[in-house]
């Protein structure tokens, strides 16, 4: 497995109707209360803490799964909380129909991978993305499959520099493998 | 092919070829951290560049979530700050000073055509003057305080144009909401916006603070509102002592969309709880009983929204089991509110007055609402628990000194 190729357990955050769930921002993400904590180590445990009916994401969550999110994922604050906890957690990526700008910057420069999924609102309503199922993702070729339903889904492809940071392993990385950037 | 303002701004900023879609490398004016995310900037930056300076003229740090630090935690993490800064020779603008984005401002910072970024998600706030200001994360800004520079995906541009005059009781924080209201997070989801008309035209400074700052919520990247009254020139010379020159977008330049809204007779409009997209006109919530009412933060927290408060609680006094918080954005705010008297009037209606900051909107020094409190708020954010664990409604000052009048939701012709 790489920074672009992925199959682990997803997680897909559902409401109550069973609906993907929308707009959830950095406050239900990581809420506020809990900035000024600044070891990533310590941050797992916050995830999802403020987001109803997911409170206890991180004691179900486990490394290398995947986490399946409804459209503007990651809007509001610019707190690069909200991506290290997922990454604290050993959740390997994170698909969306579209994140907060912010939000998708910060994981793209911390090297944690964030795919958008345009597709997904429909998968998952017809009922072909669960929790729990086993998702196989190639950033690279823009491509994601649940292989037990037989479900075969287009990713917008990582672009150039996303694709550069995450194969660098970070902004940091990346910025002194390239002097001139 | 004609560019728009935000592609010329980052133009101006930028070798590369700048067009929608395109990831460019560019200079930054003004790096900056505030005391959220300041702290991690400082770990990143000595992790990653050790003793290397950052550049003096260009980088900052803003205190604004926590003034003064109300928890040890906080204090830790100014100091670390502070250490940091004084160690390369950076400025600080402290824990007297204000909300970052407004003191960039009234520093002369953050003026027209100039590129800046902090750790603070509406920093695109600063499209009110015609700057492209940008919310990041530590990572980024860390980045940036070393090479002064970042990457960026330039976004499509849309231009969203007003017809028609709003009603007198309308603000700058009403049209915003109707904008919310009508687009969502949807409709300039990842876009800069270029917003034109009569009912933006006239607005003054504070407006047009209040009307960028909710860009943001509309998911998007940056607004601005290039045409303005000449008295905008004068008024933003005066306060920052920088001339007024924004770049204006060329006559080929290439819009995503043209969206039309009629803002014909719009009515003052409140947005319900969980989300500042569930907008209702304030006569339908009329009489819903609320707890406190919290005027301030970015959004409505400078001169003018205290003075439209005042204008209403002057000679009266709150319902007797209501709080009313108030919060300058800035020092310079503070100041203007003693001089003219605005701050005696808003405390003997019985508001309490607090520390220019972000206090009320974030959890910082001045307290959120709990279980089952009921909130009429100016700011510009009512997603569970941002303020607090109660229910915020979110509306104009005028709106929140009338409600704060009345015990309940309320419209300033309630207020005899
Ligand atoms: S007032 Fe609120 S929204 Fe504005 S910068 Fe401060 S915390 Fe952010």
């Amino acid at each position: 497995m790489s920074q672009t190729h992925f199959e682990g357990r997803a997680w897909v955050l559902l409401d109550k109707q069973g609906r993907l769930i929308e707009d959830i921002d950095t406050d239900q993400i990581f809420h506020n209360a809990h900035l000024h904590i600044t070891e990533t180590a310590q941050m797992g445990g916050y995830a999802l803490g403020n987001l109803e009916g997911w409170k206890d994401f991180p004691s179900k969550a486990g490394p290398g799964d995947i986490l399946v999110a409804g459209r503007n994922f990651g809007a509001g604050s610019s707190r690069q909380q909200a991506v290290d906890c997922f990454a604290a957690l050993g959740v390997a990526a994170i698909l969306a129909p579209s994140f907060g700008a912010i939000y998708f910057r910060n994981a793209v420069n911390s090297g944690f991978p964030v795919l958008k999924a345009p597709a997904l609102e429909e998968r998952v309503r017809e009922g072909k993305i669960l929790s729990g199922d086993i998702l196989r993702v190639d950033g690279t070729k823009g491509e994601a499959a649940v292989p037990s339903r037989g479900v075969v889904f287009a990713l917008e492809p990582l672009s150039r520099v996303q694709t550069d940071i995450l194969r660098a392993g970070n902004l940091f990385l990346f910025g002194k493998s390239r002097p001139g950037s | 092919m004609g560019q728009t303002i935000l592609e010329k701004i980052i133009q101006a900023h930028s070798a590369d070829a700048v067009r929608p879609g395109s990831v460019v490398w560019m200079s930054l004016d003004v790096r900056s951290a505030r005391d959220f995310g300041g702290p991690n900037v400082v770990k990143h930056y000595e992790r990653e560049y050790g003793e290397a300076r950052p550049d003096p003229e260009h980088t900052f740090f803003t205190f604004d979530l926590c003034a003064p630090a109300c928890t040890l935690k906080y204090a830790d993490n100014q100091q670390i700050c502070r250490d940091f800064a004084r160690k390369h020779g950076l400025t600080v603008f402290d824990v007297d000073r204000g909300i970052g984005s407004h003191v960039l401002i009234e520093e002369g910072l953050a003026g027209p055509n100039t590129t800046v970024v902090g750790t603070d998600s509406h920093m695109n706030i600063l499209g009110a003057v015609g700057c492209f200001g940008q919310g990041m994360g530590d990572v980024d800004i860390a980045f940036a305080f070393r090479t002064g520079r970042t990457w960026f995906e330039v976004p499509p541009t849309i231009k969203v144009v007003f017809k028609g005059r709003p009603s007198s009781a309308a603000t700058a924080k009403d049209l915003a909401l109707f904008v919310l209201q009508k687009l969502g997070t949807r409709d300039l989801a990842n876009a800069a916006v270029e917003f034109e008309g009569d009912a933006v035209r006239d607005l003054t400074l504070s407006g047009r603070i209040t009307f960028c700052s909710l860009v943001t919520e509309m998911a998007g990247i940056i607004g601005f509102v290039p045409e303005h009254a000449p008295a905008l020139k004068d008024e933003i010379k005066a306060l920052t002592g920088r001339d007024f020159d924004p770049f204006r977008a060329d006559k080929d330049a290439s819009y995503e969309r043209i969206i039309e809204l009629d803002a014909s007779g719009l009515p003052p409009l409140i947005a319900e709880p969980p989300s500042p997209s569930h907008v209702r006109e304030v006569r339908e919530l009329r009489g819903t009983r609320i707890d406190t009412a919290f005027i301030g933060s970015c959004t409505n927290g400078r001169l003018e929204d205290f003075a439209a408060a005042a204008r209403l609680l002057k000679g009266r006094r709150i319902a007797p089991d209501v709080t009313l918080k108030i919060v300058p954005t800035t020092r310079r705010v503070t100041e203007e509110l003693l001089r003219t008297g605005i701050l005696q009037t808003l405390f003997d209606a019985g508001a309490i007055v607090v520390n220019a900051g972000c206090g009320g909107c974030a959890d910082g020094h001045t307290g959120l609402t709990g279980r089952g409190e009921v909130q009429v708020s100016t700011a510009n954010r009512n997603f569970p628990g941002k303020q607090g664990k109660g229910s915020t409604y979110l509306a104009s000052p005028a709106v929140a000194a009338a409600s704060a009048l009345a015990g309940a939701v309320a419209l300033p012709e309630d207020v005899r």
